[in-house]
């Protein structure tokens, strides 16, 4: 166990450091002694010169972050729709009964503190949970039930990861990270140090037509241009590996198994936008991935892949992993950008924009993990290759997290054009039972009806059919779902990872979770009122959470009418 | 921004304004009323409120007018279906959430864009016991809508004390001193910036307040004088 004098000796590296180290100290704090007390913060504000004020509104912004004692261990069990399905509540509730306890309560010998969670990126393995120890996010566990939790764990897990002829994922592929012998030296880096300029390798990945996989679909080679070309000695490349999506799972899986496919692809970033500093920014509830990708980048580094001097060639490039604390609006780039400066993570107004105005004021290019991950395919196997996968819409290989009522849930490489129902039936295994709803593209996503499922998987096929392709979430529900329950649940996600910030989210999701408990026996005038906060959520917030928060639920209204009908009830 | 001029369409009349002018800016010169709650002309706009949002060429989405510059040949609505039924929304919602009592401006707004006063039934309110630490002023944050100006002035627009953060997040946000300290142990300078600049009842001198409830002179008196200084000097934190 630590103690608090190892604490000092922790806290001693941080001299000299200022208020980007605020996350990192919080979280070697919290490490050390469970949680963060008034004297640690008060140490900590004297070291980084942060208010003391400030620091407490950072820890309360993060839900990993406690500034009360918790159980030595922490037991997070997913409350989204994936989960629910399977069956977590139960699990939630067989734990406190076992300790005698109330949601998010402590037992009596403080041995344990039970939570429900959003989703953790395990919506194969539903029911999932994650457990943190003395206030450290530790161990994800597959299939939990109330029994394992509090026993033996299990905490093996292994992702079906597409075919043969899968490029980024293939059966190939172990259940441990590919090592650096297995990935092999970087040729995608060492080519473009050698033999091409960065506006060449910018050239390449735009003619590759790789558009942005966090789903925003914004074309990757445009905004390293507008990243290399802006005014700035200073430039930063960001992977946002914040995944935090109601099931979507593909970045996890990615880092889990091809860390050295992710960190070429940053370097190949830096090296075009010419940055000399990277950050990889991940969410706090994938303790695995982290821990294996801090692996790889010592054994590149060892290797001369990255660091100083890069295969001799003078490029240089430090990786960073920074640890978010739990707050899905980091996924929102401007947000994650106020997390690593150690702020709360407020998203800012637009313009200015990242690629001009990004990390600490200078031009940054920030990308998704899946995203990152194809410039090397584009690199060593060129753009042309790229680009006759898929459609011109939608150029190049695109992952899947598919979730709920299918035989084979799982993340799988497609080639955009396939129709959802040929996903559906040939690819994960069938739908189980009789499909009534798939969620496309999250909790931010929209709902498909069984005679809508014929829909071409591309960005511009689930656009031009009002839907999204999104982060690449597939939710499947069967006839046995409850609707208004997974409404809740979405809506409670919302509610749960609203900043704050603006009026319209910070009351919308409020409001919209109101009218949500009271299906399925909606008051007259709940229709109206769903409508009137979720356009005014679409129109009238600052940023994309606040966009999106009521996206699905007008989805459904539409798709599902009688749900919403005062004095009516669904049958079918 | 430049001398440079632009012509855009605001509400069908075509305007001049400098390059680098915001919405509000032109608006206001042009006659054309724009509510707002958040901004003030003393703190960094943040945009936050969304009671100014326009509509600028029928995009995707609304713009803030207290921060979104003019673009030249656009055509800007301030009034439309989607104007409206967003600020009234957003009243709407603020209103079930906050108590508005002692906010005449947004009552005002509450009328002028038609908004139900009962428009969310079973609505939760952020309730709040009134906070009275202190000679100079109580906190009442059942009145707060989250304007961030106090926390502003107390930090870079003003002050540079920083005695007030935000905590929590989404809707259960609320204005607080670190560890919700009381504020004659934080950092607190009693300025009184932040009270000037609060648009509702939440922070309010002692002495109005003392007089809502009724105390006579020598409370007033009693409860309004100075905390004497600790002999030795010691500061919270010291040992």
């Amino acid at each position: 166990m630590s103690t608090t004098s190892d604490l000092d000796a922790v806290l001693d590296t941080y001299h000299g450091r200022g208020r980007e180290a605020l996350l990192p100290a919080l979280w070697d704090v919290q490490g050390a002694l469970g949680s963060i007390s008034p004297e640690h913060v008060h140490q900590i504000s004297h070291l980084l010169r942060v208010p003391e004020a400030d620091i407490y509104g950072v820890i309360g912004f993060y839900t990993l972050f406690h500034e009360e004692a918790t159980g030595r261990r922490i037991i997070r069990v997913c409350a989204d729709p994936t989960c629910a399905l399977a069956g977590a509540d139960e699990v939630l509730h067989g734990v406190c009964a076992r300790l005698g306890i109330d949601e998010g309560e402590t037992n009596a010998d403080a041995e344990y503190t039970v939570e429900h969670s959003p989703c953790l990126g395990l919506c194969d393995y539903a029911p999932a949970a994650l457990v943190s120890e003395r206030g450290q996010p530790d161990k994800s566990l597959p299939r939990v039930t109330a029994e394992s939790l509090l026993g033996e764990w299990d905490d093996a897990y292994f992702t079906p990861a597409g075919d043969a002829d899968s490029v980024l994922l293939n059966d190939s592929l172990a259940a441990a990270p590919q090592t650096l012998s297995q990935y092999g030296d970087y040729a995608a880096l060492r080519k473009a140090l050698s033999e091409m300029t960065p506006d060449e390798v910018i050239a390449a990945v735009e003619a590759s037509g790789l558009i942005g996989r966090g789903g925003a679909a914004f074309p990757t080679g445009l905004k390293w241009k507008f990243t290399r070309a802006a005014p700035g000695a200073v430039k930063y490349v960001v992977c946002n590996a914040d995944e935090s999506e109601p099931g979507t799972f593909k970045d996890r899986v990615l880092m889990e198994h091809r860390p050295h496919l992710l960190l070429e692809g940053i370097a190949l970033a830096a090296f075009s936008v010419g940055a000399g500093k990277a950050y990889i920014f991940i969410r706090g509830e994938y303790p695995k991935a982290t821990a294996i990708l801090a692996d790889a980048i010592r054994e590149a580094e060892a290797q001369g892949l990255l660091g100083a001097n890069i295969m001799g060639g003078g490029f240089a490039l430090d990786i960073e992993i920074r640890r978010g604390a739990g707050a899905y609006i980091c996924g929102e780039e401007t947000a994650l950008f106020e997390a690593i400066e150690g702020k709360r993570g407020f998203p800012r107004m637009k313009p200015p924009y990242p690629t001009t105005y990004g990390l600490f004021g200078q031009p940054t290019a920030a990308n998704n993990v899946e995203t990152l991950c194809a410039a090397p395919l584009i690199i060593n196997r060129g753009a042309d290759w790229f680009k006759r996968i898929g459609t011109d819409g939608s150029a190049g290989p695109k992952l899947v997290s598919v979730s709920g009522h299918v035989g084979r849930p799982g993340v799988y490489e497609i080639e955009p054009g396939i129709t959802l129902r040929h996903f559906l039936d040939k690819v994960c295994g069938g739908v189980i039972g009789q499909l009534q709803t798939v969620l496309m593209g999250g909790a931010a996503g929209t709902f498909l009806l069984p005679d809508e499922i014929d829909v071409k998987l591309t960005f511009e096929d689930l656009r031009a059919a009002g839907s999204t392709f999104g982060s690449g979430a597939i939710m499947v529900f069967n006839q046995t779902t409850d609707l208004p329950d997974l409404l809740l649940r979405l809506g409670r996600f919302f509610q749960h990872e609203s900043c704050g910030k603006c009026f319209p989210c910070q009351l919308g999701t409020q409001r919209q979770v109101e009218i949500l408990q009271r299906l399925p026996a909606p008051q007259a005038g709940d229709r109206e009122r769903l409508l009137d906060v979720g356009m005014t959520m679409t129109e009238a917030s600052l940023c994309g959470l606040g966009h999106t928060a009521g996206i699905a639920v007008m989805s459904a209204m539409e798709k599902f009418p009688l749900l919403f009908q005062a004095n009516g009830r669904q049958h079918d | 921004m430049t001398d440079e001029a632009i012509q855009f369409k605001l509400d069908g009349e075509t305007i001049t304004v400098p390059r680098g002018a915001t919405l509000l800016d032109a608006a206001e010169a042009a006659g054309v009323d724009i509510p707002v709650i958040c901004y003030h002309e003393a703190t960094s706009p943040n945009g936050l409120c969304r009671i100014c949002v326009v509509d600028v060429d029928g995009g995707r989405v609304l713009q803030p007018a207290c921060v979104a510059e003019c673009q030249a040949d656009t055509r800007v609505e301030t009034r439309n279906e989607r104007v409206l039924r967003s600020r009234r929304t957003i009243l709407e919602m603020l209103n079930a959430s906050v108590n508005l009592e002692q906010a005449p401006e947004i009552q005002q707004m509450m009328a002028d864009y038609e908004a139900d006063d009962s428009r969310f039934p079973d609505a939760r309110l952020r309730e709040a016991e009134v906070i009275d630490d202190n000679p100079f002023y109580v906190r009442d944050y059942e009145q707060c809508v989250l304007c961030w100006r106090c926390v502003q002035v107390c930090a870079e627009d003003a002050q540079f004390t920083f005695a007030l953060t935000l905590k929590n997040r989404g809707h259960e946000t609320s204005v607080a001193t670190a560890f919700d300290i009381g504020m004659t142990e934080s950092p607190c300078v009693f300025c009184g910036q932040c009270v000037g600049v609060c648009p509702t009842g939440a922070l309010k001198p002692k002495v109005e307040w003392g007089m809502e409830q009724g105390w006579d002179a020598d409370e007033l008196r009693r409860s309004t004088r100075r905390p004497r200084k600790r002999k030795d000097g010691a500061r919270r934190g010291d040992s």
